[in-house]
Parts: C-alpha cells; structure tokens; sequence
C-alpha cells in the first residue's frame, strides 16, 4: 500500500528532519528572519532581507551578539505568500524564537491571534494591522515607528503647509492611487474624513493586485480629472509602474506623494522625468553613520553579506537595518528588564514595551541621526512618530522636510474604532493579562 | 503473495459492485485511516498544523475540482473563487448565528458555494473546452472582485480580512486561536473522511455514471436520454460544495484568518496542478496530486538542508526555494512522461502487478 507508506514515508521523513534540525545552545537566542528573496516581491524583499541580515550579524561579528549572547539567525523564505508564510511560523516555532516579523500584512492577520498562544511577539514594522497599535488590546503585536493612517495624515499635512496652511485645501481635488487591498484601502475613510473636514475633493484611483504593471487606465482618468496632488499607496511592482506612468502621462511629479514604501529602483523606473517625486520616511539613507560602517567592515566586507557593496545603504536595506534595530533593541531591553542573559519571547515582549530610542540611545548604538526618537509603552506599541518628506532628485533620496507630527486627535479616533471593532468582533478576545513593565 | 485475488469468492452482486472488493483494500483503508487518526498523537505541531492539514484542505479542493473536470470533463479556473465563497459564507453564518455549532455552518457554507457555482456553470451547456475554461476565469475574476468591494462580506473590518472568531465542539476549541492543532486536525481529518466517502458514492453511482457520459460524449449521453443541463449544474455544484467547505476548512482550521488574496487565481491553478497530477477522474489521486504538489517542496525544504549541510555546503534559505522550483517542476513533467494519466493510475498499475507478483503472466 503504498498510500501508507507515502504517509509512513512522510511521518518518517518529518521525524529526520526534525532530528536534523541544528540544536542550538543554550547561550543563543534564535532570530528568525522572514525574507522573500524569490517572487514577484523579491525586488523589494532582497534589499529588506539583507538590511535585517547584516545589521545582526553585524552585531555578532562585533559584539558577540547582544549582551554577550550570540543571535542565532536564520531565514525561512516566504516569498511574500500567505502559505509559506504560516509554514515559516510553525517551521519556526518550535526553536523557540524571540520574536518574528513576518513582512506580509497577509502572513501577520493569521499569525496577531496566536501570538499571545504561543508566547512569541509579532513585529510589524509599519505594516500589518494598524488597530494592533495599541498595546492594551494587542500586548504581543508591535507596529512602530507609525500606522498607515498616521502616514496619511502626514502628507495631507505637508501638502496643506505647501499650500499655505490646511484651510487652503478647500476647493483641491487630491487624487489617492492605491492598491486594492486592504493595506491599500485602510486610509481611505481617513482620506474622506479630512476631506469633509478641509474641504478638499477625493479622487480614488484603485489598482487591482493583478493590474500592478499596467496602469494605464487609472492614469488615463488621472488626466481626465487633473488632480491637483497625487498620493500613491502602492508595494511592489505598482510602485515602479506607478511612476513610470505618471512620467509618461505628464503629471507634475512634484505634487506625487508616496507612503513609505517605494525605494530607489522604484524612481529609477521614471527615469529622468521622476525627478521631483516626493515620499515619506522615518530612516536616513546612505552609510554615513557608525552602526553602517561597522556592517560594512564586520559583514559585508569579510564576505557574510549577500547584498552587493554599493546596494549598502539604500533605502529598502536601511529599513531592513531599522528593522533589526528594533529587534536588537528588544532583546537589549529584554535583558536589562529581567536580567537574564538568554531571553525567551515573553521576555522580548517585554523589552519591546520598554524600548526608548532617544539620542543618547541612537548615539551609543552607532546611529545618531539615522532615525528620529521613538519610544513604545505598555499601551502604545506603535509610537505614532513623525516622517519626513524626502524628493528624487534623479538619483538619489534628499531630505527635503523637518520631521512631520502626524495628526493624531483624527488618527486616534480611526485607531480606537479599528481596535474596538476587532476586538468586538472576536468574542473571548484575552484582555491583557501580560505585566508591564513601563507604566506610562 | 500477501495481495493477491484468489481464494476471495464473491456470492452474491453486492459484493461483486463493491468499491473495494479485495479484503487486502479493505484492510489497507482501514489501516490508512487508524494511521491517520493516531497521528494525531504521535505528529508534532508542525506535521499537523504545517503538513496534514493543508494536505488533507487541498485534496478535499482537488476532489472537488476532480468531479467537474475529471469525471464530468469540464475545465474549470473558478476554483480559487468557490473555495472563497465558502470561507466568506462561512464567517458570515457563524458571525450571525454564533449559537450553532461551526461545524454545521463549514456544512452549510458548501451550499452557498454550490449555488455560485451552479450559477457560474450555465454557460457550460453552450461552451465547451478551453472557452469554458476561459468563462469560469470569469467568475475567478468577479467573485474575487466581490471579496474586495463588499465590505458586508467581512462585517466591515477595517482590515478587510477574515478572522476567526474562538468556536468550540463539545466545550474544546476547535476554530480560533486556542483551538490545538491535533483538534483542529481531527475536526478536518473527520470532515474529509465523511465527503470523501460521500464523493466515493456519487461517483460510483448512478449521478457518477452520468457524469462520465457526459465526459465521454455528451452527444451520445444525451441520446441514452441523459439531461446535459441539470447533469452539468449538478456536477458544477456538487464540485463547488466540496470546493466552498474546503474554503472554510482553509481560512478557519488552518489559517485561522485570511484576506481575499488567498483566493486568488493561483490557488485555482495550484488545485487544477493537484488534479492533473494526481490522475483525473479518480479520487485517491486527488490525495496523491495533493501530496505531490503541497508536501513534496516541503519535505524538500527539510531534506536538502539535511544532505547538503553534513557535506560542509551550507544552504540558504532562497537556495532551497529555487531548488523547490527545479526539484517539483522536474518531477512533474517526469510524472507526467512516464504515465500522462496522472499518479493515480501508477498507483493502479502498481496494485495490478502486486496482485500477480511473483509470478506475472
């Protein structure tokens, strides 16, 4: 029967497998990265997954770790799919990591509810759901440094300071270009609540996952309707056709905004014409800091990096660095919380509520500059912190604002209604049990 | 010499029309489903959450798909969109009516599939092929568009996304975060046995019969006084029903929260490879393409490491993916060489020579 020995086969197969797996030791903590170097992402996901790589090697090659601990890192390949991704996750569980951060809002939706089962935090970092913000519903989700809406309401309010302040809105028509998912949609009622309030006219412009490449027809009605700013929610493939797009059809690309997910490959598409097109960040690009330095001389250099020299420092690794920051951040927070060496994720939950990256901080990490200030409680895992503008100029990213505070009475109302909701709508929702160590 | 005919007489017509007529068969089922069950307790976590459940969700999808265009011979590309169907109709019943048992709404859900499928079957009767093929991308097309737009589908989420509400059976939870992955894959373990047995009857029986006229010309069926109409509907919704409970079973015993993308048209294409693989027209094969397709890149991921490694070659992550690729995308066409009709009928092959062996004539 050779169904049965398929299935015996299997059984066995797994069992090896499982035997084979590396032990790891006692004084290690494991790190699982999820990446998407293959797919119709990679594009994005290799400058994200070597960004996170480095920075921890980084910290292993020079410190030996965190705290003296080794990182044990490895990374399970998702390729930005749902499936894969949830195979990842219990692929992973069992070694019992710290944290993990799935990079899919699609793979973070199943995971948020068994987080607080299984005892391991989720790291969204700016993506995922933006009602997991508050740390009192979710205590074992994180999303900082900011939420979509947050972002949103970054750009309306720099376009309204362009314009001379936010009542000269009245009368605009602002186009929003968006993917049409959910990660595309969430700011939407926010976009139409600030119209109302501002007067200003809404356009939605939606791009289907499937379309991403060929959006012609949306910026066909784009001419037709002349709108007087554009605003792009897009990931992957649409940013750069995005972009190429708008060139070709002759929009002015100083009045097309982006939410922070664009990199440069992505502006580089509009060739020269792109010049002028303006995005949201939180994170410096470029090398120009220690931390940077030091992954060039301890990783990439020594040859444990796979990204190529000079992708070194770009927007999309920086952020990957950011993101490893943030996970570094937590296991340090995590020690000195507990005073333990060897952390587990209830520790890193832990430490994440009590990260503060404040000057001081940023400066000791090798990172002052890079990044503005942020700290996370017990009830805010999000921080809500501003972004700043930043322009192509053709061929590389300039700062082109101070940072920009989000608006957050109207983000807050957004926020604890998505909160409230998700938690209404799943009955027996754990209220939060877990202790907190930074009451404020 | 252990499995072999003789000496099994049969006394009576019901014996001989039995499905399995060899006690070897009987037998060998049987010890299929107690290993099944007993995994259970003796699989890890990752076995049952990673491996079993998806395995035994994407073969009750293959079945399904297996009825319309291996038995009935129509090529559909909806199947992506019927299993949504399922999952949305389920998380609205059992948001609704939180009383009754979820267990009874993943039931009821297929309905709601089998009605859209049935609606999206019309055309069958006047197309044919690849143009049929091309009308069911349509409902792929409308229904996903569906699940984007209406937000009533998931109870105006901001997130847009399926989640699984916290669901019991007997007071243990079996849908939701808390529910184990051993209840969970009982629960689907159990639900797949039942339509697969069920599947197992209608196709064996007269509706089947229809069916595989239908299949085999349906001029000559419809001459022997066989309705094409309601024969292709009902294979159009009997197929969506297994389809939309294998939707539910997706979004709530394995994901356990989902957005519309999942129901995209890959997953359409990752059930049609499943069923071409694995053998159309036959049930088992619906296990095999199932198994061929999803656990194979799997068991890859763990056995390449496991070679290479010892050797001093270490593997990273993406290696193994693109190795996945190569690996599956060889065997496949290698499967599809030695025997075009799928796995299902080297299974055959298999048990025809065992029987004579060992001594083949």
């Amino acid at each position: 029967m050779s169904f049965r020995k398929l299935s015996l086969g299997l059984a066995v197969a797994t069992l090896v497998g499982g035997a084979t797996l590396p032990a790891f030791a006692q004084d290690s903590v494991y790190v699982p990265l999820f990446t998407y170097r293959t797919g119709p992402f990679a594009g994005s996901g290799i400058p994200i997954a070597d960004g996170m790589h480095d920075y921890l090697q980084m910290l292993n090659e020079r410190d030996g770790g965190i705290g003296g601990v080794k990182l044990v890192l490895e990374e399970c390949e998702t390729g930005y799919d749902t499936k894969k991704g949830v195979e990842c996750y219990e692929a992973v569980k069992g070694k019992n990591p710290v944290i993990v951060n799935p990079w899919s809002t699609g793979i973070t939706l199943p995971l948020i509810p068994r987080a607080s089962v299984d005892k391991i935090p989720i790291l969204s970092m700016a993506y995922g759901l933006s009602a997991s913000a508050r740390g009192d519903i979710f205590p074992w989700v994180f999303n900082p440094p900011a939420t979509y809406w947050d972002g949103l309401s970054m750009i309306v309010k720099y376009i309204g300071e362009k314009e001379g302040g936010l009542e000269k809105l009245k009368g605009k028509k602002i186009g929003f270009l968006h993917l049409d998912a959910a990660f595309g949609k969430e700011p939407v009622p926010l976009l139409q609540e600030l119209a109302k309030q501002y007067g200003f006219e809404v356009a939605l412009y939606p791009v289907a996952a499937q379309d991403m490449q060929n959006q012609s027809s949306q910026w066909l009605s784009v001419r037709r309707d002349r709108p007087d700013y554009m605003i792009m929610w897009g990931w992957g493939a649409m940013n750069g056709a995005a972009v190429k797009e708008a060139v070709r059809s002759g929009y002015p690309m100083d009045k097309f905004y982006s939410v922070w997910w664009p990199g440069e490959d992505d502006a580089r598409a509009g060739g020269a014409g792109a010049k002028g097109f303006k995005m949201l960040n939180w994170h410096a690009v470029g090398t120009d800091y220690p931390a940077l330095k030091d992954i060039q001389k301890h990783v990439v250099d020594k040859g444990l990096s796979k990204a190529p020299k000079d992708k070194v420092g770009e927007l999309l690794y920086n952020r990957g660095v950011y993101n490893s920051l943030l996970i570094a951040e937590g296991i340090a927070q995590a020690q000195t919380v507990t005073g333990k060496k060897v952390v587990t994720g209830e520790d890193v939950r832990r430490g994440m509520e009590n990260i503060k990256l404040d000057p001081a901080r940023l400066k000791e990490l090798g990172l002052e500059g890079f990044t503005d200030p942020m700290a996370l409680t017990c009830t805010d895992h999000n921080s809500h912190s501003p972004a700043f503008m930043q322009e192509w100029d053709g061929s590389k990213w300039v700062k082109i604002s101070e940072p920009i505070k989000p608006m957050t009475e109207q983000v807050r109302a957004q926020l604890d209604a998505a909160a409230k909701d998700y938690a209404d709508k799943n009955p027996g929702w754990p209220k939060r049990s877990e202790r907190c160590d930074n009451q404020s | 010499m252990l499995y072999r005919e003789a000496g099994q007489f049969k006394t009576n017509y019901v014996a001989d029309r039995a499905i399995f007529p060899l006690r070897e068969d009987r037998i060998g089922l049987g010890l299929i489903v107690l290993v099944a069950y007993s995994l259970a307790f003796l699989g890890n976590d990752f076995l049952l959450q990673a491996v079993l459940i998806p395995f035994l969700v994407f073969s009750l999808a293959a079945i399904g798909l297996n009825i319309l265009t291996g038995y009935t011979g129509l090529l559909s590309l909806g199947t992506g969109a019927f299993m949504g169907v399922g999952a949305y109709a389920c998380y609205k019943l059992m948001t609704a009516f939180p009383e009754v048992n979820v267990i009874v709404w993943i039931f009821v859900s297929g309905f709601f599939s089998a009605g859209i499928g049935a609606l999206f079957g019309l055309p069958s009767l006047r197309i044919k092929g690849f143009y049929l093929a091309v009308a069911t991308l349509a409902a792929q097309f409308f229904l996903q568009w569906c699940f984007i737009r209406i937000p009533w589908l998931v109870n105006y989420n901001v997130s847009g996304a399926l989640e699984a509400p916290l669901r019991t059976l007997f007071g243990i939870p079996i849908v939701g975060a808390t529910a184990t992955p051993q209840t969970r894959y009982l629960v689907v373990l159990t639900i797949v046995i039942v339509l697969t047995w069920l599947a197992s009857n209608l196709v064996h029986g007269r509706i089947g019969r229809m069916w595989i006229a239908i299949r085999d010309m349906d001029l000559a069926a419809e001459l022997m006084g066989i309705r094409p109409l309601q024969t292709k509907l009902l294979a159009f919704a009997v197929s969506s029903y297994y389809c939309g409970v294998a939707g539910a079973l997706l979004v709530f015993l394995w994901y356990g929260g989902a957005e519309y993308d999942v129901f995209n048209i890959n997953q359409s294409f990752f059930i049609l490879f499943m069923v071409i693989i694995g053998g159309l027209g036959s049930l088992i094969g619906s296990f095999f393409g199932a198994a061929l397709i999803f656990i194979m890149p799997i068991v890859l991921g763990i056995v390449l490491p496991a070679i290479f490694e010892p050797l001093g070659i270490p593997i990273a992550a993406e290696t193994i993916e693109h190795l996945r690729f190569m690996i599956v995308g060889a065997l496949i066409i290698f499967f599809l060489i030695v025997e075009p009709h799928g796995l299902a009928r080297l299974w055959q092959i298999g048990k025809q020579k065992l029987l004579v062996w060992p001594f083949p004539y």
